[in-house]
This record gives C-alpha cells, structure tokens and sequence, in this order.
C-alpha cells in the first residue's frame, strides 16, 4: 500500500502542473486584461505596469517565470489589490474556508450516516419517508436558495443566529453557513447509506447472524455497518471538492471572510495571478484529500487489492 | 401432411381461434411502469405545464419582460395593473421576467444537456470498445475530472469567454459529461462481448460503424435516464452561476439572478423573491423524479 500511495503521489505532480499550464494560458489568451478600467490608463503608465509583472514579456517567458515561483511557494503579486501578495490573500483567507468545509464535512457525513441507516431499518415506515424526504429537499434546493431561506427564517424572523459575518470565536455566527454546505453533502451520504445498507440487510450472513439469536442492534453495529458505509467512503472524495467549490456561495451569502470571495472577485477583476493560485491550492488539496481517501478504502474493504 | 389422423386439421382450427399471445417490447413494458409511477407521471404533466407557460404565457402578459412602468417600482402584485406577481427594484413585472428566466433554465437545459451527453457518451463509446491502454488513460482523466473543483473552471471560462449565453451552455456541457462516459463505458464493455457485435465485426464492419451503428442504439435507456438526472444537475450550476452574477446580461434575465435580487429584500418584498424561487424548485424537483422513475422503469437489474 505504501508502494501505491507512493506512486499516487507521482502521478498527481504531473495533474497539477497540468492544470497550472491549462489556466495559466486559457487567462492569457483571453481577451481584456486587469489594467482595464473604465478610464484607459495612460501608454507611459500602462508600460510601466506591464513591465513591473512580466506582461511585457513573451508568453512562454512568462509561463516559466511564473512556474519557478510557484516552486519556491511564491504565486506573485496580485495584480488588482496592489500591495497584497497572493500568498498573503490566500493565508488570509484559506484556513477559514478550509475550517469551514471540514466542520460541514464532519457533520454532513456523520449525520448522513446516521440518517441513511435511520432510514435503511425503517424501511418504508414513517421515519423512512421523512427521513428521504428531508434528503431530497437537502439535494435539490441549490444551496444560495437555501443559504437565503435559513438566513430568512432563523435570522430575520426567528432571530435565534446571526444572519452573517464572523467574529473570531463566535461558534454561533458558523453554525447557519455549516448547516448549509453541510446538508446537500449529508444528503448524498444518506442516499448511498441507505440504499446499500437495505442491500446489506437481505444479504444471507445478516440472517445467520440475526438466526443464532443477535440482537438487532448488535447485528447492525458488528456486521451490516461496516460493508454498507463502503460506498460513502469512494464518495468522499468528490464530496469533498463539492463542498470546498459549495464554500464560494456560502462564503458570499454569509459575508464570510474565506477564499472563495477573493477568488470570484479575482476572476471578474481577471487578476490572473489571485486567480491561478487559488485554483492551484484547491486542485493540490483536493488531490491529496482524494488519495487519503483511497488509502482508507484499501484499509475499509479487504476486497480492494492495489496493484 | 395434414389428414392423415384428422387429428392435425382439429388441432390447428383450435390453435387458429386462439388469439394471440400479446406480446410486449421492452419499452412498451418500461413505459407502463413510468406510468404506473405516480410522481413521475405528475412531474411529466408539471413539466409540460412549465414550458407551455414558460413559452406560451409571456404572450398573454400585459407587459414584457424588459419593460420598465415607472408608475409601479417594487408593488406587491396588482392584478388592475396587470402585475400578478408583482414588479421587481426597476419596475418591471415580475412574472413576465420568472417567465424569461425559466425560458433560460430550459435552454441550458436543452443546449448544456446535448453537449454533455454527446461528448460522455462518443469519449465512453470509445474508451470501452477499444479498451486496454487506452480505456485506462482515458478513464483514470476521469477519475482527475471528478476530482477537480469543475465551478472554478465553469467560472474562469464564463469570465473569459465574455457573457454570452450560448457559450455559458455549452461550458457547463463540457464539464458535466463526466458521469454519463462512466456508465457508457460500463455498458459499452458488456456489450461488446455479444454475438451481434461478433457478427458486425465478422461482416467486416470497422471499429467506429460497430460503435456508431451496434453499440450505441442499445445504449439509449441508460443515456436516456442519466440525461435526465444530469439536467437538474445543469440547471443549478447555471442558477448557481447567475447568482454570483456571472451568467447572462441583463435585460435578459434567469431564475438565479432574480434570486440574488430577490433574496436581500425578501423581508419587505416576499413576492420578488417567492417567484423565481416556486419556478426554480418546482422544475428540479419534477426533473429529479422524472430522473428516479425513468431508472426503476429502465434499470435492467430491476426485471
């Protein structure tokens, strides 16, 4: 397994620097560019600016100018917020989005769980169709709506959370925003439980163990949960780059002061280098999230046999 | 032959009057389940409904969705004016742009649904019935795709490729194949292993007349379904992307930009955030269901 992870790692080196390349000159074959104002800047100006980050220079000079500093964990100024390096902005601004996803993370799958198995025992009882109910709600209402319609209902009405912002500290200001990511996440874990765990419970070793007299409970706990959360675990990982992208609406519903709003104001403001080096951190986590996802698959399901 | 016992001509004047078995073809039985899927059917006749109002109602309306009456700027509907929903922050009414906005949901529909299914289902064609190396490759790009955060990139190309609509469609058609090439591929494999396709390959068919011509039609259930469980799917990333303010330009209008506009006012001004919102919802919903009772109608592991 180590010989696997080993070789996940390589083969997520090239990935990356695809990605780089592939953005990096989609940004700069695009027309307009982020000295473009309302009011054309003067030519003295204008070549100044380009010439103080590299625009001035051949594209491919460029390309590798940029690829050396991201090397050395420098993504270069931004070019619309002078003053601020992209490194700045993005230490600014990450460990709140990631802080944030991986709360909703938590909770969303945890939750999930429990309510897929809920719905899984009952099976078409009354819990059951609450409980699928709830989920379709939670998958089908695109989060902004939702986001604006908990906002409305426990912050204008009810008046029992803040409608936004975030003040260090403040648990109450995060539960709304980690609701929200959290539900359409939980929802799908709950489909995937549910639907495998009724799979689980007709298969022949859940009636030998309910057979030599297991209690119900023990049978769910020893033998149907452990084979019925196999499918949820190779979700992780898509779920995980839903609720980082997930994080950009909510982030701009709440007022919060994460990444995913500098990088919709970068790409409006086509500040190129804000832009890249975001997409590049989001890529990089998400991939190394994914592979730690697949090293516990291997671990969870005897049957998955890396070569 | 006949005649012999007379026993022949007795048995086959009896056969004769018996009548037919019936016998049904598989869509024939598909569809009776559909039908007998109750919130499917209904999501079929709200759909329907949907886009002949979408369609149809604005030709009815007193006034379009572009013009302005200074007279009534943010009113509750007013039914003498011919407000049945009322007007949004510019004096425009506000059902006549939940129409257009609805038309704009359905187009991206059609058009980011189209392009998604074509490119999933050529890229898992070919993956699957060329299989080895290739199929490798081309899946393990895939399982990349699915990793990676595909907004970002909805969002790049949209602030690129300027506003245009058609273009916003068809970017967020070529993210969303990713699933579709998955199950094409799983089918393609299976399929190809059948005599009919031996027999094609046998008459000298080349690779791409087998998969155009013998593997594809017999595709068409599970592409089918997924094509209507992608379009929900669409239709939020497209929302989605309006909200934040990157879709289409104004006047033109869609379902998630009203949101965004109705959404901060929702406290003084309910009706300009309840219509779009009833419309959006309303149209997943019934795409989600229609999407789920195609699959129990369909699914082959079901019969």
């Amino acid at each position: 397994m180590f010989g696997y992870a080993l070789r996940r790692v390589l083969t997520a080196i090239p990935i990356v620097l695809l990605t780089i390349t592939i953005c990096f000159f989609i940004l700069r074959l695009a027309p307009g560019g982020p000295f473009d104002g309302e009011r054309a800047l003067p030519p003295d100006v204008l070549k100044n600016l380009r010439a103080h980050y590299n625009l001035d220079q051949p594209i491919w000079m460029q390309y590798f100018i940029y690829i050396g500093g991201v090397l050395r964990g420098d993504f270069g100024p931004s070019m619309v917020m002078e003053d601020f390096s992209v490194s700045r902005l993005i230490s600014i601004g990450l460990p709140f989005t990631l802080m944030l996803g991986f709360t909703a993370f938590f909770f969303g799958t945890i939750g999930g769980m429990i309510a897929g198995a809920l719905a899984a025992v009952n099976q078409n009882r009354w819990p059951d169709y609450v409980l699928v109910a709830i989920v379709l709600v939670g998958i089908i209402i695109p989060n902004f709506l939702m986001a604006n319609l908990v906002q409305l209902g426990f912050g204008v009405y009810l008046r029992w959370l803040p409608v936004g912002g975030y003040q260090p500290g403040s648990m109450l200001h995060l539960v709304l925003p980690v609701l929200i990511l959290a539900l359409p996440h939980g929802g799908r874990v709950a489909r995937l439980v549910r639907g495998s765990m009724i799979e689980v419970l007709g298969t022949n070793y859940i009636r030998t163990a309910r057979s030599k007299g297991l209690g119900t409970r023990l049978v769910l706990m020893r033998h149907a949960l452990k084979p019925a959360l196999i499918p949820v675990v190779s979700y992780l990982g898509p779920g995980l780059s839903y609720l980082l992208t997930g994080s950009l609406v909510v982030e701009q519903v709440f007022a919060l002061p994460g990444i995913g709003k500098y990088f919709i104001t970068a790409a409006l403001n086509r500040d190129y280098g804000l832009v890249l080096g975001t997409t590049i951190l989001y890529v990089f986590i998400i991939l190394a999230l994914n592979l730690i996802v697949d090293v516990l698959y291997a671990w969870l399901d005897p049957k998955v046999r890396y070569r | 032959m006949a005649g012999i016992t007379g026993k022949d001509a007795v048995l086959s004047a009896y056969a004769a009057a018996l009548e037919a078995p019936k016998g049904r073809s598989l869509t024939q039985d598909a569809l009776r389940r559909l039908v007998a899927n109750k919130a499917a059917l209904v999501s079929v006749f709200v759909l329907v409904a949907i886009v002949l109002i979408a369609y149809v109602g604005p030709y009815f309306l007193p006034w379009a969705y572009d013009k302005i009456d200074w007279s009534s700027i943010r009113k509750p509907p007013n039914f003498d004016k011919g407000h049945y929903f009322g007007t949004d922050q510019n004096g425009r009414d506000l059902l006549a742009r939940t129409l257009q906005g609805t038309q704009m949901s359905l187009l991206v529909a059609g058009v980011a649904t189209a392009v998604s299914v074509i490119i999933g289902v050529v890229y898992g064609a070919i993956a699957g019935y060329f299989g080895g190396r290739l199929d490798a490759v081309m899946m393990r790009f895939v399982d990349i795709m699915y990793a990676l955060p595909y907004i970002l990139f909805v969002i790049i190309l949209v602030v690129i490729f300027g506003r245009s609509p058609v273009l916003l469609f068809v970017g967020i058609g070529c993210l969303e194949w990713l699933t579709m090439a998955r199950i094409v591929r799983g089918q393609t494999l299976s399929l190809k292993q059948r005599e009919f396709v031996e027999a094609a390959r046998a008459g000298g068919a080349g690779p791409f007349t087998i998969i155009f011509r013998h593997i594809l039609p017999n595709l068409t259930g599970p592409v089918v379904i997924y094509a209507t469980l992608t379009i929900p799917e669409i239709i939020i990333t497209e929302s989605f992307l309006s909200y934040l303010g990157l879709g289409v330009q104004e006047p033109q209008t869609s379902l998630g930009t009203l949101i965004s506009f109705g959404a901060p006012v929702a406290e003084a001004m309910p009706w300009m955030l309840i219509a779009p919102a009833v419309f959006l919802v309303a149209m997943l919903l019934c795409f989600s269901y229609l999407g789920d009772g195609l699959r129990d109608a369909l699914d082959p592991k079901d019969r």
